[in-house]
């Protein structure tokens, strides 16, 4: 399963590791019970790297992702951003989150949403105005600039809280099921415009679902993660060419065979690992 | 997804606090007030005639059937006619006792009000945002929160002297509870997601206060105030109907001991026409500040 990234726009010789996991542990404490929601973890993104997260559902994927975005600490191991320990919401890292309707500011218009992280950035006024168009074409949402978030279809706010990541120019781009509460035909869209932005910009997504289709349309790397208390159970590379596309890509013979390895990889998961937590 | 649905829907968060405030005053306004203030809610562009219409109509319905009460032969003198009323009015408000009477009392309505919205916002936001005070607290406020206001006057008589400090203490204290409950419900409400969203994108400190946590709340502590403005006025009124030399609750008082009938009616239209006011201007306010807030509530329920 091994590939050479012959289509991958970034690849320049060897990619350093700009996020890096290192043995991470997560116990939740509650009085007499305590729950290991994530037991140990390792891996490292590349940087461009567009890596691609699965697992079963309650395996604590949520829980992952709040430690590598600096929201939560994890209770034992590392997370590092180009070098650099997370310990707290690092400026390097934007998030998209799943509840789109939660995570945009109602009260502000669609562009006052996108610009609000570069004004605590300090850019320049002239700076901020470009890079909210820019964002704002690239998931093209331009003529909905004034528009207040709430007025908009679920796709379309969640095209918001993209371009607000996007403008922020990240260096790891965290999603969090981003597209799991969007129907199926906005998700396929959203997913291109996903894969799009990740060529165009370069920037190192890590990208969490549950759903294994999704995952290996979307991704250069899957990683399976094991039931609760969780474990890194499989990095599978996808070895598809980086020009992908919903209707032939899917066809792909390649595409069923990963898929089937995927799920095949979560099903041992659910089954496998033993020691359940709670 | 058009603007139409603005000002659809009427705010009503949960939570909201009601004080229980024991002595009853509305019993003091005109029935013109109380009237106007149950107006309907259509504000279609072109409703505007109609809703004039809404508007004056039951009132003038109202004032016609009290005048006719008041022609019959056996009214009393204790229920003059509207016409004695209107009198009455225009003599003695549009005269000096407006600058001596009206200006004093609205002046203390409106620092007494101000001074509670402040400590009412900046105390919800600390009690809200920190659990620890919350519960350190808490108790206390719910304890002097039952405290019924007016019973602070013959206090603040004896440590305040008769000036205008005790009545603005009395307004304050009276109005203050609704203001610090909302907030810290609204400050507590704040959606985790999008208060993880603030903290990946850097907004902290006092950014995260204005845009994220007051805005968030702004429609409870909308409520609070909107209950804290009709206390206030309440609250005025009645710190001036003891031991005081002005205000409008003063004259009232006066002109029932001296048996001014027809003037003691017109202090009570004028304080009926203030209370109309100010809460059309605080409606006004009100839609400004949340007009995304009534377009979310109408968005969630009609899609």
């Amino acid at each position: 399963m091994t590939t050479t990234h012959e289509h991958t726009p970034h690849h320049l010789g060897e990619r350093s590791a700009m996020l890096k996991v290192t043995g991470l542990q997560k116990i939740y404490n509650g009085g007499a019970t305590a729950v290991e929601a994530v037991r140990d973890l390792t891996f490292e993104l590349a940087e461009g790297e567009l890596v691609c997260l699965v697992g079963p559902s309650g395996c604590g994927k949520t829980t992952l992702l709040k430690c590598i975005a600096g929201l939560m600490a994890p209770t034992d191991g590392t997370v590092e951003l180009a070098g650099q320990p997370v310990l707290s919401p690092p400026p390097g890292m934007a998030v998209v989150f799943q509840e789109y309707g939660r995570s945009l500011f109602a009260w502000m218009s669609v562009s006052d949403n996108v610009e609000l992280p570069l004004k605590e950035k300090k850019l320049p006024k002239a700076r901020r105005a470009e890079l909210v168009a820019e964002s704002l074409a690239a998931v093209g949402l331009t003529e909905f600039a004034d528009a207040y978030p709430w007025q908009l279809s679920g796709g379309m706010q969640q095209r918001v809280a993209i371009a607000r990541a996007v403008a922020y120019e990240p260096q790891v781009l965290l999603m969090d099921e981003p597209f799991a509460a969007v129907d199926a035909q906005t998700r396929a869209d959203l997913e291109d415009l996903v894969r799009e932005l990740w060529k165009r910009l370069g920037v190192t997504v890590l990208f969490v679902t549950h759903d294994i289709d999704e995952a290996v349309y979307l991704g250069e790397r899957v990683l399976v993660l094991s039931n609760s208390p969780t474990v890194v159970q499989d990095d599978i590379t996808v070895d598809l060419p980086a020009e992908r596309d919903q209707l032939t890509t899917r066809q792909d013979e390649r595409f069923t065979q990963l898929r089937a390895h995927v799920y095949a990889q979560i099903q041992q998961a659910k089954k496998g690992t033993t020691a359940p937590a709670a | 997804m058009s603007r139409t649905t603005l000002g659809q829907a009427q705010p009503t968060p949960e939570n909201t606090h009601t004080p229980s405030p024991k002595a009853d005053p509305t019993e003091q306004e005109s029935p013109v007030a109380r009237t106007r203030r149950r107006r309907p809610g259509n504000r279609g562009p072109a409703g505007a005639a109609l809703r004039t219409a809404h508007v004056l109509l039951l009132p003038a319905v109202l004032i016609g059937v009290y005048w006719a009460f008041t022609a019959q032969p056996g009214a009393g003198f204790y229920t003059p006619t509207p016409a004695a009323i209107g009198t009455a009015f225009v003599e003695l408000w549009f005269s000096d006792r407006f600058f001596v009477d009206v200006l004093p009392s609205l002046g203390r309505l409106a620092v007494g009000f101000a001074l509670a919205a402040l400590i009412g916002v900046g105390l919800g936001v600390l009690l809200g945002l920190d659990a620890r005070v919350r519960a350190t607290i808490e108790p206390v406020l719910e304890f002097l929160r039952a405290i019924p206001p007016p019973v602070l006057v013959p206090l603040m008589i004896m440590l305040a002297g008769i000036d205008d400090t005790m009545k603005i203490t009395v307004i304050v204290f009276g109005c203050v509870w609704p203001i610090l409950l909302n907030t810290v419900e609204g400050v507590r409400a704040v959606d985790p997601v999008l208060s993880d969203t603030a903290r990946c994108y850097g907004i902290t400190g006092t950014t995260r206060l204005r845009v994220l946590i007051l805005r968030s709340a702004s429609p409870q502590i909308m409520a609070g105030l909107r209950l804290a403005l009709a206390l206030a006025i309440i609250l005025m009124v009645i710190s001036e109907m003891f031991a005081s030399s002005s205000g409008l609750g003063f004259a009232i008082v006066q002109f029932q001991r001296t048996f001014a009938i027809p003037e003691m009616w017109a202090g009570m239209v004028l304080l009926g026409i203030i209370g109309f006011v100010l809460s059309s201007l605080f409606e006004l306010v009100e839609g400004r500040v949340l007009g995304w807030y009534r377009g979310l509530r109408a968005a969630h329920r009609g899609e």
